[in-house]
This record gives C-alpha cells, sequence and structure tokens, in this order.
C-alpha cells in the first residue's frame, strides 16, 4: 500500500466556481422560498391543522438522518479499525456535519416563528424529545468537529480511536433521537412504536452510505483525481447490506401492524387503499429505492461506477418517498379517537387528510441539499479531505 | 429545570393577568366589584387545590353548535382571510359519531381536554405548552416557536396552527402568525369568576367546575353518574369528561 496523501481541491477553477454557483444558487432560493413562506404564513403550504408537519420536514430529516449515517465510514475506520476505509474518513466526517447543517436549516425555516430562535436555545422543556435533539444536534456537530481535528492534526493522531468511538456512540444516539420523535407519539397509528427508533438508524446507515458514494465518486470525477475499484466495490457491498436491513425493518413493522387490530387500519392504508401514498411504498419505496438498486449493485452490472451510481440517487429517492410515507401518511391517516366507530366533523375527523406539497416547500427542502453541497464544495477546497489518489494501489491495504 | 420555568411563566402570567385586572379595576370598577366574589386573586399564582374541569351531557337535545359559536365569539375566530378550510383556527368541533354495525348516531362537542398528563406539555421543546396548577392547558404565545410537534403529540386534534397575520383580535386571546393556539378554558374569564363561554351556551348540558372540590356540581355528578373520557385507554386523565359516549 503507497502512502496515503490529501490534498485540497483547486478552489481557483473554473468547475469549482460553477459548483460554488449552481449550489449557491439552490441554497439562496431556498432562502427566499422560506422568507416567502415566513412573510405570507403557512397558508401559501400545502400544510394544514390535518397535516401539520410538510415537505420541508421530509427533507430536513432525511438529511438529519443521512448526518449521521455518512459519519459510518469514519467510524469503520477508527472504531472498527478497517484500514481501507481510513483514506475516506476525513470526507465522511465532514459530510456528516455538511449534511446536519443542511438539514437544521431547512428545520429551523419551517417553524411558526424561526425569529424566536433564541427561544429556543435558552428555553428548555427536558421532557421534550425536541429538546434531547437541540442537544444531540449541536453536540454532534461538536463532537465530529474534534474528531476531525485528530485526524487532519498530526500530534493528535493518537486521539482519533476515542473520539472516532464517541463520535460512534453519539450518533447512535442521535439517531434514535430522532425516530423517538415519531416513535414516542402515542396518538397516531402509524407512529407509536419503539421499532421507529432502530429503524431510523439502519435508515441512516443506507441513505448516508448513498450520499456519500455519490459525493466521493462525483468529486473524483470532477477533480479528475483515481479511485479505485477496490474501495468503490467495499463501499457498494456494504450499501446493498444496509438497504436488505431497512427492507428488513419495514417487513417487520408492517407484520407487526398487520398483526395487531388497533393497529392494522394504518398499515391497510399504506400498502393497499393510500392511493399516493400506497404508490409511493410500492412503486418508488420498494421498487426503485430498495430492489432496484439490489439488483444493481448485486447483479452483472455490480461493476460499473455508472450503474453504482444511479444505485445510491434511487436509494436516496426511495429514502425520500419512504420519509414522506411515513411523516405524510402518518398524519394524514386520520386520528383514531373513538374506536370502531365513524365520525365526521367540520375539523375533517374521521377521513384522510389531503396534502399537496406546494413550491415553496419543495424549494426549501431542496434548498437544505443546496446548503450541504455548498459546504462540502468549499470544504474540500479550504482543508485536506480527499486524498489525491484512491487508486487501488493506494486504497488497497493488500496491494503490493 | 421545569420548576424553574413554571416560575417564569407564573411571574409573567401574574404580571400579564395583574395588569389586565389593574385596567379593568380603573374602567370599570361596578363590574370588578359585581365578580370579584367568585374571580381568582390574581396576585397568586394559581393553585392546586383547584382542578378545573368539565362534564358534557351528550345525551341532552341541545345545539352544540351554539357552543361553537360562544367559543368563536369570545376569542375572536373566523378572522382568517387567506386560509383554506382545513387551516383554519377551530378551539372546538361537534364530531359526529356514528356505529356502523348498530347505526347508533350522536355528537358531542370537542375541545382541548385538559389532560392532567398532557402529551404535548411533555413534547413541547420550549415549555411554551403548559399547565396551570389549576389544571388549565393552554400556549404561551410568547414563547411558542411554532415546531407544531404538539399537534403531533395530541390525540384529541385540540390544536390548531395560525396559517397567516391575524388583525382584529379579541383583546383577551392574542392569537399571532406562526404560533399553535387552542381552547384554553376561557381561562380570562375563569380567573374572573365567569363561565367558560362554551358552558354559558350549552344551556346546561356542559357542567363545569373544581374536580377537587367533592362539594362542587360537577364532582357530585361525577360521582353519582360517572364520566367517560375520550381515549381513557391512553391513561392521560382529561378534564373533560362525557355522560352518554
Amino acid at each position: 500500500m503507497k502512502k496515503l496523501h490529501f490534498l485540497e481541491v483547486e478552489g481557483n477553477s473554473r468547475g469549482f466556481y460553477t459548483l460554488l454557483g449552481v449550489f449557491g444558487l439552490i441554497s439562496l432560493i431556498g432562502m427566499f422560498a422560506a422568507y416567502y413562506m415566513e412573510h405570507h404564513g403557512h397558508y401559501v403550504t400545502g400544510m394544514s391543522n390535518q397535516v401539520v408537519w410538510g415537505t420541508p420536514h421530509v427533507f430536513a430529516i432525511f438529511l438529519i438522518v443521512a448526518a449521521s449515517g455518512a459519519l459510518n465510514v469514519a467510524s469503520i475506520s477508527s472504531v472498527f479499525a478497517k484500514t481501507a476505509y481510513k483514506p475516506l474518513a476525513r470526507l465522511s466526517g465532514m459530510l456528516a456535519i455538511a449534511l446536519l447543517a443542511g438539514g437544521l436549516v431547512v428545520l429551523l425555516l419551517d417553524l411558526g416563528r424561526p425569529d424566536r430562535l433564541i427561544v429556543a436555545m435558552t428555553k428548555f422543556n427536558f421532557l421534550s424529545i425536541f429538546t434531547w435533539n437541540i442537544f444531540l444536534y449541536t453536540g454532534f456537530m461538536g463532537i465530529v468537529a474534534v474528531y476531525l481535528w485528530t485526524m487532519m492534526d498530526r500530534p493528535y493522531n493518537k486521539l482519533t480511536k476515542k473520539a472516532g468511538m464517541g463520535a460512534f456512540i453519539w450518533r447512535l444516539v442521535l439517531t434514535t433521537g430522532t425516530g423517538s420523535i415519531f416513535g414516542f407519539l402515542i396518538a397516531r397509528e402509524a407512529y407509536d412504536t419503539a421499532l421507529l427508533a432502530p429503524m431510523f438508524v439502519i435508515m441512516s446507515f443506507a441513505f448516508g452510505l448513498a450520499f456519500f458514494m455519490l459525493v466521493l465518486m462525483a468529486s473524483y470525477k470532477y477533480t479528475d483525481r483515481p479511485l479505485g475499484d477496490y474501495i468503490i466495490n467495499r463501499l457498494k457491498n456494504l450499501l446493498g447490506v444496509f438497504v436488505a436491513a431497512v427492507l428488513y425493518f419495514v417487513i417487520v413493522y408492517h407484520i407487526t401492524n398487520l398483526y395487531s387490530a388497533d393497529h392494522q387500519g394504518v398499515s391497510a392504508f399504506i400498502l393497499a387503499d393510500g392511493g399516493i401514498y400506497t404508490f409511493l411504498f410500492w412503486v418508488v419505496q420498494i421498487g426503485l429505492g430498495s430492489l432496484l438498486p439490489l439488483l444493481l449493485l448485486y447483479g452483472p452490472t455490480g461493476k460499473n461506477r455508472t450503474m453504482i451510481g444511479l444505485a445510491s440517487a434511487l436509494i436516496i429517492i426511495g429514502g425520500l418517498a419512504q420519509l414522506y410515507i411515513i411523516i405524510i401518511g402518518g398524519q394524514a391517516y386520520p386520528m383514531v379517537m373513538f374506536p370502531g366507530m365513524e365520525v365526521s366533523s367540520s375539523f375533517y375527523d374521521g377521513v384522510v387528510a389531503s396534502y399537496s406539497p406546494s413550491l415553496p416547500e419543495v424549494l426549501l427542502g431542496v434548498g437544505g441539499v443546496g446548503v450541504t453541497l455548498l459546504l462540502v464544495t468549499v470544504s474540500v477546497a479550504a482543508l485536506k479531505f480527499l486524498p489525491a489518489s484512491l487508486a487501488d494501489e493506494v486504497a488497497d491495504p493488500h496491494a503490493k | 429545570m421545569t420548576s424553574k420555568i413554571e416560575k417564569e411563566d407564573l411571574s409573567r402570567r401574574n404580571f400579564i393577568f395583574g395588569s389586565i385586572a389593574a385596567a379593568g379595576l380603573t374602567v370599570a370598577p361596578g363590574v370588578m366589584l359585581y365578580q370579584t366574589a367568585n374571580a381568582r386573586d390574581l396576585s397568586k399564582a394559581a393553585s392546586s387545590k383547584v382542578r378545573w374541569g368539565m362534564l358534557i351531557d351528550t345525551s341532552r337535545d341541545v345545539d352544540w353548535n351554539k357552543c361553537v359559536e360562544a367559543c368563536v365569539k369570545e376569542h375572536g375566530l373566523g378572522n382568517e382571510e387567506h386560509s383554506r378550510p382545513d387551516q383554519r383556527t377551530q378551539y372546538i368541533r361537534v364530531v359526529e359519531v356514528k356505529n356502523k354495525s348498530t347505526g347508533y348516531s350522536m355528537s358531542l362537542p370537542v375541545m382541548c381536554q385538559h389532560c392532567e398528563q398532557p402529551p404535548c406539555v411533555d413534547v413541547c421543546p420550549t415549555g411554551a405548552s403548559m399547565k396551570r396548577e389549576d389544571g388549565i392547558v393552554l400556549v404561551d404565545r410568547h414563547r411558542c416557536i411554532g415546531c407544531r410537534y404538539c399537534m403531533m403529540a395530541c390525540p384529541y386534534k385540540a390544536r390548531s396552527f395560525v396559517h397567516e397575520t391575524l388583525t382584529d383580535q379579541s383583546t383577551t386571546t392574542p392569537r399571532g402568525k406562526g404560533c399553535v393556539e387552542s381552547c384554553n378554558m376561557c381561562v380570562n374569564r375563569v380567573d374572573n369568576g365567569q363561565l367558560p363561554a362554551c358552558v354559558e351556551a350549552s344551556e346546561g348540558a356542559i357542567v363545569f367546575g373544581n374536580l377537587n372540590d367533592p362539594e362542587s356540581d360537577i364532582s357530585k355528578l361525577l360521582a353519582k353518574h360517572g364520566g367517560k373520557q375520550i381515549r381513557a385507554d391512553l391513561k392521560l386523565n382529561p378534564g373533560v369528561q362525557y355522560q352518554g359516549i
């Protein structure tokens, strides 16, 4: 194995400024969308008193979940001592921070009163999972920043394993916290299960790694740096395992629901009579987002870079669909106040709530992705996150 | 920490209600003197010796829409100009319930159930969603950041989000764009010794009183006839109970 050499991406280049411009513009449009929503009020969105969390939350929670998953590559290197992943650890940590920042921006800007951020940062109710998450998110940024420092500053390299362990445990708690935002909601049939916490952890593994692979492959392609098959094959095999594990949790979730009479309704809704949610489940989440990627990753196309990239993109799209079903489908399904009875009211009791995403909501969500990619672009140019080469003779510990 | 939040809330509330009381004393001494018999001493915090509750008799032939109208009038609701129907605030609504197999149907008013263990209070990150010592659950609109987690958590769909800028508001019910709101049991009236607006409009079908006082009308009725809670299985012990459901 040749010596590993990290190098900044050339910042003073046309390609760099183009990316900066594109991602900056996407972020800016997102910010304008948020301003538009806040200026007028949420009546300009598809959200209502029935579906209170909409498309921005789908993006925000996707990015937050993916953030902790993106850190996995670094964890495998530091905590599980797999040297093959060491060259990727810096990018993994930086991407984790960038994804979390993108997600938090969306979450914050969708608040009814984002101007009261100071209230959220100073008045705490420690019974609230949201409060725990405020500490988990800020703490995650801090601990990953320290972890990156120990990796990038040679005298502190000896602390990397400890910092990596801390970050690994923290990220597991963080995603458990994100899953518990829903898992603790006793009122709604779609949530109300502890299964959501581990399911979100495994979802983070898949979404985070898919995002990581796209960023990795794109960065090396645009900078003309060599990226060997060894590292890509290891990553894509791991990605497939994570996708299969998410599928397993989805199956257990629905089988458990279908088995108990008081939770049958919501699973029947998603699996069979939910209209758009049923379509999203079978076609996008399961077909395009899970089975097709597994086929692309493990089938005859498994060594084709384009197909691996396509599989990663499909996993992200499937992940967004999965969160859309969980977050919005879970709210659209009517809350049961009188079990076994037919109910109706002026407040839409007993009916499936309608929701269609408005343009500002989508733009705000995509803006969060823009913020993430903007941060990544600036970071790889400012600091030594990417190895100059990941060709097999550098990346493969067994290469001669 | 929680107790600290409560103390801060109480002092702020005391200031607000104190100010209202002072203004009231200045402009309408006659009204105040008339009401002081049952009014709470606003210089002191609400007491946990009292737990306000309601008992709603659904078997009574009452037009529950009158309660809704009284609520809308009291709190100045219905002044949205842009919001869609599913975005408009409703503190109280009439729910029609029908048993598909027997055909039996009834209607009942549903509002915030003022739970003893309110999920909305548990999940609120800033403590804006709070329960007073006397059991009234309400939102501190100066502290609400509009995250809507309480709306996700409430098993009764009792809360609404203000989707637009509102003008021409009721002076006793400040409402602001981007905040969550719900039935506050007409806390302004209760503190003043009056009945909540819906109770007054219910022609006696809703009994309001102190659940902690065995001699109150509501306690006597509950002792004699019992009361039912919506989603009693969740063990939230709502302060709003029903007969005939």
